[in-house]
């Protein structure tokens, strides 16, 4: 079943992505891709530069409106299509979550409270918007301290527990990587979408990355969406890989399908040209 | 020396009152980065609701003086923060997402609205209020006979700013509506994809600002007495000179700015003119934006390169 990916094939799939094409004016930068993400597994995007992965992220978290395609978001017996919902409601009722290849934390806050923000809705509730907060109501401070439980939880995992309240934005770069990751993973998502999370990271910090990423599949039972260019990070952890070339899918399988898939190589490492008879003769000549 | 102690306690009732309008400024700022200049008349239309309500308590035989307070207070900061939730809701959010003058364009074309529809709807003429607390508390007394005294509804304001500054400090720092509304502040998009409810986190800043605008409001009316339809204008100003000078999108910062401003102008008129405070105050919004744009608790915005 090389196209196990494809929606209909694949009945235990969180996310269905059905012929998704994104134009922007001429330019067709995802063109009619097609794909699904298993329950928890690790399923990673490949590509060239401007392939249109991070275009396919974007609409799946509601950046851009898709100019054709469905993308159906299954969990819990309800359907969430992801390509009809408000920005924030995509986090909070479809639970999807993401990280940014250009990092995006709260600079001026710290650790905590960027995790503290990412549970804005569970506590929001418990306060009575704040205003049950203000007069220090026991529901608040029960609803204040599991935050906080779950944030120190994830600040475990990523090893930040003794940064919790420096300012984010003075973290040091590998640290701020994770931190992203811990704060998309505050929000409770049933689908993690990595942009990138291994650029710019030194092998021993990307090894523990793997760590970190198969944890969350394999003890939360959340399915991971990733972007990444490193391969190391891709064919140790990936389940399922699909990769991109000018906005078309041009292959999907198991890691080891997809590393001799012919297309693949090409879109790489281009076509080898034959070259012109003339030119092949005076080298032949020279040598 | 009991002269200067008198100004002092004048300029500090003035300073509060600012301070709670330039509140409105600079949290607007801060999460949209829009000046609302529209808020002088949400603080004017708290003035008015101010006397509606004591009118409308004196009618219906609700004279005791405290509970008077706390029932018009209430009633001015609710409809003082409906009308702040409507101007947010008709003028500036159809308009997010569109040029940067677009909502300032619209925010002063709701002040001249808002202006107008109060002097149509309540009439030109000043509108008097008598005196709901009298009485103060001589502090000291000069060999000439001067007598420094505090009265009491400065006492009040004074004191009721000061609680409403560290409950609100301790919403924006500890709550999570303060939280993500720092966050919306800082990224608006990134907010919203952890689930934070953007416009509505945006509608409730509108909200807090206008009801301790209608604070200020009902104060400014039992302070002086009389309000008209267009004392929205010069307070708005000065609160925004308020709001500049402390740093624009610092709630420290507002506070600060409120302070000195009503202190530099009561010392202004004391020492000086009186005719020439407003100057003095606009003076400094203009030396601030010369020579410090970021004011005196903002933080510069480093464009990373």
């Amino acid at each position: 079943m090389q196209d196990a990916a494809h929606g209909a094939l694949a009945p235990d799939a969180i996310l269905t992505v059905d012929h998704l094409t994104m134009r922007f004016g001429g330019l067709t930068a995802v063109d009619d891709v097609s794909f699904s993400v298993r329950d928890r597994s690790i399923t990673s995007i490949i590509g060239p530069n401007g392939a249109g992965k991070t275009t396919v992220f974007n609409c799946l978290t509601g950046f851009y409106k898709p100019t054709i395609g469905r993308l159906a978001l299954r969990h819990g017996g309800a359907v969430h299509l992801l390509e009809r919902m408000e920005g924030f409601r995509i986090c909070k009722e479809a639970r999807v979550a993401r990280t940014f290849q250009n990092i995006r934390l709260f600079g001026a806050m710290t650790v905590l409270e960027n995790l503290m923000v990412a549970q804005h809705n569970r506590l929001m509730v418990a306060s009575g918007f704040s205003l049950l907060g203000l007069f220090g109501a026991a529901s608040f401070r029960a609803a204040e301290r599991a935050a906080i439980d779950k944030a120190r939880f994830w600040l475990d995992r990523v090893g930040l527990t003794d940064r919790a309240d420096w300012e984010a934005g003075n973290l040091p770069y590998g640290d701020q990587r994770r931190l992203e990751i811990a704060r998309a993973m505050c929000t409770d998502p049933a689908l993690l979408c990595l942009d990138e999370p291994a650029a710019g990271l030194n092998p021993r910090e990307s090894a523990s990355l793997n760590d970190l990423l198969r944890t969350i599949r394999d003890s939360h039972g959340i399915a991971v969406l990733l972007i990444e260019h490193d391969m190391s990070v891709v064919m140790e952890i990936s389940d399922h890989i699909i990769v991109l070339d000018y906005g078309r899918k041009i292959a999907s399988g198991s890691p080891e399908n997809v590393r001799n898939d012919p297309a693949v190589i090409r879109a790489y490492l281009g076509e080898e040209e034959a070259l012109p008879p003339e030119i092949a003769a005076d080298l032949e000549g020279g040598r | 020396m009991e002269y200067f102690v008198q100004q002092l306690i004048n300029g500090l009732t003035l300073g509060a009152i600012y301070a709670l309008i330039a509140i409105g400024y600079t949290m607007v700022y801060g999460i949209i980065g829009m000046i609302n200049f529209a808020h002088g008349e949400i603080y004017m239309i708290g003035a008015f609701l101010a006397v509606i309500a004591f009118t409308g308590l004196g009618i219906i035989g609700l004279t005791w003086v405290p509970a008077a307070i706390i029932v018009v207070l209430l009633i001015a900061m609710f409809f003082t923060a409906a009308y702040g939730w409507t101007v947010e809701r008709i003028a500036y959010r159809p308009l997010r997402g569109s040029h940067r003058l677009a909502p300032l364009i619209s925010a002063i074309g709701m002040s001249i609205f808002l202006q107008n529809y109060v002097q149509i709807a309540q009439g030109a003429k000043i509108k008097p209020l008598p005196p709901v607390v009298q009485g103060n508390i001589p502090l000291m007394e000069s060999a000439s006979g001067f007598t420094v005294s505090i009265s009491y509804l400065q006492l009040i304001i004074i004191l009721l700013t000061v609680g409403l500054m560290l409950g609100f400090t301790y919403l924006i720092q500890r709550t999570s509506l303060g939280r993500s509304q720092r966050a919306c502040e800082q990224d608006l998009k990134m907010a919203s994809l952890l689930g934070v409810d953007v416009d509505r986190t945006i509608s409730l800043t509108f909200v807090m600002g206008a009801a301790l605008a209608a604070v200020a409001g009902v104060m400014i009316t039992m302070y002086y007495g009389v309000i008209d339809f267009f004392i929205g204008f010069l307070a708005g100003v000065k609160a925004f000179t308020a709001a500049v000078l402390g740093g624009i999108g610092s709630l420290p910062g507002a506070m600060l700015g409120g302070l000195l401003i009503g202190l530099i102008e009561a010392f202004w008129s004391a020492y000086f003119s009186v005719e020439y405070k407003d100057v003095a105050t606009f003076v400094i919004l203009v030396v601030v934006l010369i020579f410090r744009p970021t004011g005196l608790l903002g933080r510069p915005e480093v464009e990373k390169v």
